[in-house]
């Protein structure tokens, strides 16, 4: 096995290891600071992905004319479609705002999912603050597939392909850049964008909660709940906003991943499945652990997908992080950085 | 009777009642009316009724009593259902090998599967079973293909040896899986007026096969070991300071409760002898798990009123379309008929795991101790009431 | 008289705190054996250690020359142990009558039997050990009563049922009578009296109330910072100097 073949591997992992941790980050928040198992949390993420996709579809509306000098197959003079956002900048401009749709998704997405996660945690979670978690699972296993129809409904059932803007369409090389020969590590420019996102957003939320009076709030309910309500702070509040946040990262993390994967309803339930995984490796309440536990199961994921690893064992590539979930649980009760006796009756 | 107290004899003969009317009690509409969509009574569908009346039944043995949430039972389904289809395939195609070494096989599944999960607790309990489960399907999908047929899945075939009962002529049709001879897929029916009424063999012989589990998981309930099981629940660490090891208990639970799903995947493949992998993806397991709570946990009955009504749902709703809609509000104005067909439409037909998803919701927000602990309770209320008056 | 318990040179710490220091202990058999101590001196601690909840670093534990070190708190039960605790343990969902029959039958099955078909109902003699163990603690009329929903006094009543019911050679009282009415407190002592002297149980007696402890103990150890300050017959704790020293310097 090559140096260099090892390289393409973990840079391979890096982009679905920042999938996991960003969702898991956002559930360790949710479960973190309102004790909620939140199986809805997969379901944020491909709603922002159809955050991306709904905006594509917005900016790609068209106006349409009719241009007499030409006709189509059947003799009946062409249409020509014209996007509104072409009329309104010009045709330059609206077609480079098209071209960005993804990106700009962001700002259309973080709006929308703040008020999803406030609907989501006043409306739904808060009444089951107190009740077993294995009715939380239950109540938002049921939301998530009542999302997910809907999406179903609306945007139908097949993959949904929306492209990364054009300037980061192809390779970069980055084995040319550690001294391997040209063409051994190419690795797609928008893959580097979603790691650097990933990393933006994750440094973000910590930066919020070290560096915040909030955040500060938010960490020591995590430790310890009732203690702060009786200092006198309003801690629902709080935890309503962090619920929102939660869903905010979720939903960034699945417009940034719709030009890796075109978006379909079930990809949430996809990811749930893992990202619980990833949570409980890391650590219940862990947020450093979900973050750790993510990008290592991403990267070991991307290994075993490796030829010469499938051949020395086969099928490893599509178990290796169920078992490295049970190695690592029956090694470390706990997870990797898990706190004693949290969810564990 | 039977070892069983007043109580739990009459719900086990209501049990026994309803199974044995089933083919009357689910088609109550007659033949080519209106409603005739909403009869249940087909053979296939009342089989998969009790099959999965069996899974959650002993599901509830672990989850209920213990209340260890297992999020990887449907390994133990498809186990017992790739076990069966060999049985059939190798000795013979009568069921009964079938059926037995599908739940024996299962256990010992579960034996190594529970060892290993039961050493944690809690959430973390639950991530291994499934992480188990995950394992099993993305196995049995791909690398373990000559066993489990791939993801075309594992079916009998015209060449089989069947060593029990010769067979492997290689002409003639595929012999269906039977019981002495008795074709699992051998209907009498009965027409009463407007009425249809079918009687299957292979409803019947699992009818009775849930009626034993039944029972057994009644007697499970009530002897001591189900009192350590649900002290477990209860109270797991004083259990062992009490004297008591809860770990060979709990082990004990989740092996009955693997066989019980054997049991159920060794029945499946004897009423249609087809198992495929996605039998074990972990959407099954969920799917027992919601048949357990929407019934009611810990309850004696409910799984199999759960299970019932999850798969009623299922086959009745995705068959409603636009034109019945249409048809059934037609007696209305067109802009109200059009109307209504425009709101129910979303939850029937495709979208009725929209209406699975708002049930579950429902139950679960309004009825925590799921329909049986909602009759209870509601029974309890009103005759408190009439008491008090 | 033989030594039902020996504790020797027991050590236990957490992080910087030595919560345990070199205790020695010897519990002599059909004795009611009181430890007491300010708040924080190591009682229940060491108590802990008797039952396998916690493993000293150093010393040993020997229950009639057996080990009760590195072995289960479910062998340790087994063996003869059992121990009512300080806030109450009880198995919530189930009625107090289940909750006593769970360690008769325990007592009488040992750590596993897989009796899944014999239906509880014939349980006639387990049912009437427990029924005849919660009527000597006055518990008759609420044998049917979910344990969850009762008072935390009767809750005690129940724990120390559970206890009894084993038939244990050595039981483990902490706090037996914390959140009880005066009422309820003599009663509770004339019960542990009357199973000490017809039973011939070994107890050992964690308490604060005084007169608990002069009234139950033959014989009082004194716990003070982790170790045994005194150890004698009650009437000679009452005027011993280094025990109202512990227990001034505990109140400061």
């Amino acid at each position: 096995m090559e140096l260099s073949a090892l390289l393409l591997q973990v840079l391979n992992g890096l982009d679905k290891g920042s999938a996991y941790a960003l969702i898991a980050l956002g559930l360790t928040l949710i479960f973190g600071t309102l004790g909620v198992v939140n199986f809805a949390h997969g379901a944020l993420f491909m709603i922002g992905a159809f955050c991306a996709v709904t905006l594509q579809k917005l900016l790609t509306l068209s106006i349409i004319t009719l241009d007499e000098t030409k006709t189509d197959f059947l003799g009946n003079p062409q249409k020509i479609r014209t996007p509104y956002v072409e009329e309104w900048f010009g045709t330059a401009a609206g077609q480079a705002i098209i071209d960005w749709a993804v990106p700009l998704a962001i700002l259309f997405a973080i709006p929308i999912m703040l008020i999803i996660g406030f609907i989501m945690e006043r409306g739904l979670i808060k009444h089951f603050y107190k009740r077993p978690h294995a009715d939380q699972i239950l109540v938002t296993f049921g939301l998530a597939i009542v999302l997910q129809e809907i999406i179903k409904a609306y945007f139908g059932a097949n993959q949904i392909p929306v492209p990364a803007p054009e300037a980061f369409i192809g390779s970069f090389d980055f084995g040319q850049l550690v001294g391997f020969d040209p063409g051994q590590v190419m690795y797609p420019y928008w893959r580097i964008v979603y790691f650097l996102f990933a990393m933006l957003i994750i440094a973000l939320v910590f930066a919020f909660l070290q560096f915040t009076t909030f955040g500060m709030v938010v960490r020591a309910g995590m430790a310890d709940r009732e203690t702060v309500g009786l200092l006198g702070i309003n801690i629902d509040k709080r935890f309503t906003i962090m619920f929102g946040i939660a869903a905010a990262v979720a939903g960034l993390a699945g417009v940034m991943y719709t030009p890796i994967n075109p978006p379909n309803y079930h990809m949430g339930m996809d990811f749930l499945v893992i990202s619980f995984v990833v949570v409980v490796v890391g650590g219940m309440g862990s947020l450093g652990g979900a973050v750790l536990a993510g990008f290592i199961l991403g990267i070991l994921e991307s290994f075993a997908s490796m030829r010469e690893v499938i051949e020395f064992i086969p099928g490893i590539n599509q178990v290796v992080i169920y078992l490295a979930a049970i190695v690592i649980l029956l090694a470390r009760p706990r997870g990797l950085l898990g706190r004693k006796g949290v969810m564990e009756s | 009777m039977l070892g069983l107290s007043r109580r739990d004899f009459l719900t086990l003969l209501f049990v026994l009642v309803l199974v044995a009317a089933a083919p009357i009690l689910m088609n109550p509409f007659p033949e080519g009316s209106k409603f005739a969509q909403f009869n249940a009574g087909y053979p296939d569908l009342m089989q998969r009724f009790v099959i999965f009346g069996i899974f959650a039944v002993g599901f509830n043995i672990l989850f209920g009593l213990t209340g260890y949430l297992s999020f990887g039972h449907a390994a133990f389904l498809g186990a017992g259902s790739y076990a069966g289809v060999w049985m059939l395939k190798l000795l013979t195609i009568n069921v009964i090998p079938a059926i037995v070494v599908s739940t024996l096989v299962a256990g010992v599944f579960a034996l190594i599967i529970g060892f290993i999960s039961l050493r944690r607790s809690g959430i973390y309990f639950s991530i291994l079973t499934l992480a188990f489960a995950q394992m099993s399907f993305a196995l049995a999908a791909s690398v373990l293909t000559p066993i489990t047929g791939g993801e075309t899945g594992l079916q009998t075939a015209l060449n089989d040896p069947r060593i029990l009962d010769g067979a492997a002529s290689g002409t003639g049709n595929i012999p269906a899986p039977a019981l002495f001879g008795l074709e699992m897929g051998h209907s009498w029916q009965v027409k009463m007026g407007d009425w249809l009424w079918t009687f299957n063999v292979g409803y019947y012989l699992s009818a009775l096969v849930l009626l034993v589990a039944f029972y057994i998981s009644i007697r499970i309930f009530r002897s001591p070991f189900g009192m350590m099981l649900k002290a477990v629940k209860s109270n797991n660490q004083r259990l062992s300071y009490t004297g008591i090891s809860p770990r060979p208990y709990t082990l004990a639970a989740f092996v009955i409760s693997g066989m019980y799903a054997g049991l159920a995947g060794g029945l499946m493949v004897s009423m249609d002898p087809l198992a495929g992998a996605e039998r074990m993806q972990w959407t099954a397991s969920g799917e027992v798990v919601l048949m357990t709570i929407l019934g009611g946990v810990g309850t004696l009955i409910g799984p199999v009123l759960g299970a019932g009504l999850i798969k009623y749902f299922e086959n009745i709703f995705s068959k409603i379309n636009d034109n019945l809609l249409h048809q059934w509000f037609a007696f209305m104005p067109d802009g109200l008929e059009d109307f209504m067909v425009t709101i129910i439409h979303p939850f029937v037909g495709k979208g009725w795991h929209l209406t699975l998803g708002l049930m579950f919701m429902l139950v679960v927000i309004f009825l925590p101790g799921g329909l049986i602990g909602g009759l209870s309770s509601l029974y309890n209320r009103v005759f408190r009431r009439s008491k008090a008056h | 008289m033989s030594a039902a318990l020996e504790v020797r040179g027991v050590n236990k710490r957490f992080g910087g705190l030595q919560a345990l220091d070199d205790v020695n202990l010897t519990v002599e058999e059909g004795r009611i054996h009181a430890i007491i101590g300010p708040n924080g001196a190591g009682k229940s601690t060491l108590l802990n250690c008797f039952v396998g909840r916690l493993t000293p670093d150093s010393g040993s534990v020997m229950f009639h020359g057996q080990s009760l070190l590195g072995i289960q708190p479910h062998q340790i039960n087994q063996a003869g142990v059992s121990r009512v605790f300080q806030t109450p343990e009880i198995f919530s969902d189930l009625t107090v009558l289940e909750n006593v029959m769970i360690p008769a039958l325990a007592h009488r099955d040992g750590i596993f039997e897989f009796n899944a078909f014999k239906p509880m109902s014939r349980e006639t003699d387990i049912r009437q050990r427990a029924v005849d163990v919660l009527e000597d603690l006055g518990m008759a009329d609420k044998i049917d009563m979910v344990a969850a929903s009762m008072s935390r006094g009767d809750k005690r009543r129940l724990e120390m049922a559970m206890g009894l019911v084993q038939d244990p050679r050595l039981l483990l009282l902490d706090e037996p009578t914390a959140g009880m009415s005066r009422a309820d407190t003599n009663n509770t002592i004339d019960v542990l009296r009357h199973i000490g002297d017809s039973r011939g149980i070994t107890m050992i007696i964690i308490e604060h109330d005084m007169h608990v402890v002069f009234s139950l103990a033959d014989r009082i150890s004194v716990l003070a910072q982790g170790t045994v300050i005194v150890e004698d017959a009650p009437e000679n704790i009452k005027g011993n100097a280094k025990v109202q020293e512990a227990y001034l310097g505990g109140a400061h």
